[in-house]
């Protein structure tokens, strides 16, 4: 990157030398020239801002017309060690992304599994397993709140219909607020899950099956005993990807409760956006979006780890 | 237990149907339907009155097809920009070796992670420095920038399957470097070009977090801020024209994803995902 980011502005030499070395330097100022464009939104409004947001963590910047802040250290995250709503934030934001990512993975095998063992109907549910990827959040969020509509849902209307109580309030309630918009989490983030699990399972060649099946193991051995095994990489790039994904999430909680009931929603990246746009605390929103940003970093480095090591193990024994 | 086997698994493939696709029938649903019958008790799918009417109250808010032009402005031109400047870079990503190519990946892998929470802080008082807040222009930039990483990721897969002998072959009949990429490289890459535009489109139509942030006058909202409010804590807005606003909010990415469909199964995302 950095070797791109500064081309060296040597004036154009006569190109007399037709050598290869002269052909080399000139294919690279023509690289560099292509790739320019690209770089510069990138640098300028995602690079930049991204350094920028690390030092305002470190200011007691507000925002306001005239800004005039000055460097506080790390006074922004000693008080945010003891701000128990932005913990409890996270607390939620760990449990929101851990079981939407789980369910996620476990719904995904599953209907992975189902479309690569040759039913009927695979056209239909590949389109279907691929409208909640298509579906703007916003109209998804719109979507799931009719259906959990406590006195006009079809969610009540059927537990009612089969005798359970029909009258809960599933976003408003303390209890399954929670639960409710996790449920939607898994319904959109299957798609992307399904698909890449789907041409891992692809991968596997027939033969590994075949020889399993000769020496007597039946389909659940197999696939405990083959199929896991061999999708072990891709299990544990596209976890690590949702994790993040789900934990960064924002527009579909935003819409769906707005952190509501009561901060039961309250995932950590609505934390923050409320702090700085509704509170207008840049500064201390940058040092909690800093700290967010560590954990999520360190627990993927953790967890990747693990796996590599699981994997290496495996290997040897 | 061997016949078992099969019945068992489309019960669960019927589960993951009506899981999957349940939601967006019952939008359907209530876009066609009445109010009195939305807000009844009764609950079923087929309305027992086609209320085709929801669809033109919801074109008739103004504010609904001044923010659907809004994003159709956003999305077009950020599209437009992505394309231009992603094609060259892509070329070069896909072409070279080393460092370079390995850089660029790695940044488009770490995009994909990307804390937008902590860059929308300083992005948005760097916009607001250079008056870009509250602006589509500054919007289109933003989307630009942040579609471009997968945008490059998808026009170089396309790149890479162009044989480089077919650009040897060009050379050696003594056509220029640029007589063989605008002759022989761009028209092979049309469809992948066509591809990137599309995903870039939907990319910017449904995005929401940086529209939220930087637009704050209603006349520049986009399509979901707009639906968003509408359902918002003052929102008293009628079920039925907002089920067939969603709807139609829906439809360039429904377009987009059926097209797609065979691609996107065929590993796309796969090949992304695994870098």
């Amino acid at each position: 990157m950095t070797v791109l980011a500064s081309p060296r502005p040597s004036p154009p030499r006569p190109r007399r030398n037709r050598a290869p070395r002269g052909i080399e330097r000139a294919r690279r100022r023509e690289a560099a020239a292509l790739v320019m464009p690209s770089l510069l939104p990138i640098l300028v409004l995602s690079v930049a801002p991204l350094l920028m947001g690390v030092l305002l963590a470190f200011t007691d910047a507000e925002l306001v017309r005239r800004p005039d802040y000055q460097f506080v250290g790390v006074d922004n995250f000693v008080r945010l060690a003891g701000n128990s709503f932005f913990w409890e934030s996270f607390r939620i934001g760990m449990v929101w992304a851990v079981s939407v990512t789980l369910l996620q993975l476990v719904a995904a095998l599953g209907l992975a599994l189902l479309l690569n063992s040759g039913l009927r109907l695979q056209g239909l549910t590949r389109v279907l397993a691929l409208i909640p990827w298509a579906m703007p959040p916003v109209v998804v969020a719109i979507m799931w709140k009719m259906i959990y509509s406590p006195n006009a849902g079809p969610l009540n209307a059927f537990l009612g219909s089969v005798g359970l109580p029909d009258d809960i309030n599933w976003l408003a309630d303390f209890s399954t607020a929670l639960p409710a918009v996790i449920v939607v989490g898994v319904w959109v983030g299957m798609p992307q899950t399904t698909v890449t699990l789907l041409a891992g399972l692809q991968q596997i060649p027939a033969e590994l099956h075949e020889a399993a099946a000769m020496d007597g193991a039946g389909a659940w051995r197999r696939f405990w005993a083959v199929t896991l095994p061999s999708l072990r990489p891709i299990v544990a790039s596209i976890t690590s990807l949702n994790f993040i994904w789900n934990f960064n999430s924002f527009s579909l909680v935003y819409v769906l409760t707005e952190g509501g009931p009561g901060g039961r929603t309250m995932l950590p990246m609505l934390f923050t956006y409320l702090e700085a746009f509704k509170n207008r605390n840049i500064g201390y929103a940058a040092a909690m979006g800093v700290v967010l940003v560590v954990v999520v970093v360190l627990l993927l480095a953790l967890y990747l780890r693990s796996q590599f090591r699981e994997d290496r193990t495996e290997k040897k024994g | 237990m061997r016949t078992l086997v099969r019945p068992a698994q489309y019960v669960a493939l019927a589960g993951y149907i009506l899981f999957l696709g349940f939601p967006l029938l019952w939008l359907i649903s209530a876009s066609v339907k009445s109010s009195g019958e939305l807000n009844s008790l009764v609950v079923n799918l087929l309305p027992q009155e086609w209320h085709w009417e929801n669809y033109s109250e919801a074109l008739a808010r103004q504010g609904l097809v001044q923010s659907a032009a809004n994003s159709a402005i956003v999305a077009l031109a950020s599209t437009a920009l992505v394309i231009l400047i992603a094609l060259p870079a892509s070329y070069v990503l896909a072409r070279l070796k080393g460092a370079i190519r390995a850089a660029g990946v790695g940044w488009i892998l770490v995009s994909q992670v990307f804390p937008v929470i902590l860059v929308i802080l300083p992005l948005f008082l760097i916009l607001r420095t250079i008056g870009l807040t509250d602006s589509l222009v500054g919007l289109t930039l933003v989307h630009t920038t942040y579609t471009l990483p997968f945008a490059l990721w998808m026009l170089q897969g396309y790149v890479a399957a162009i044989p480089v002998e077919l650009e040897e072959a060009g050379s050696m009949d003594g056509a220029s470097r640029l007589v063989v990429l605008r002759r022989i490289v761009v028209p092979l890459l049309a469809p992948g070009v066509v591809a990137t535009a599309m995903f870039s489109f939907v990319s910017s139509w449904n995005e929401f977090f940086f529209a939220l942030v930087l637009l704050q006058s209603p006349e520049n909202y986009t399509l979901p801020i707009t639906l968003s409010t509408f359902i918002g804590g003052e929102g008293k807005v009628a079920l039925g024209p907002l089920a067939a606003g969603s709807v139609l909010a829906a439809i360039p990415s429904i377009v987009f994803f059926s097209i797609m469909q065979k691609k996107l199964t065929g590993g796309l995302m796969a090949g992304a995902v695994k870098g």
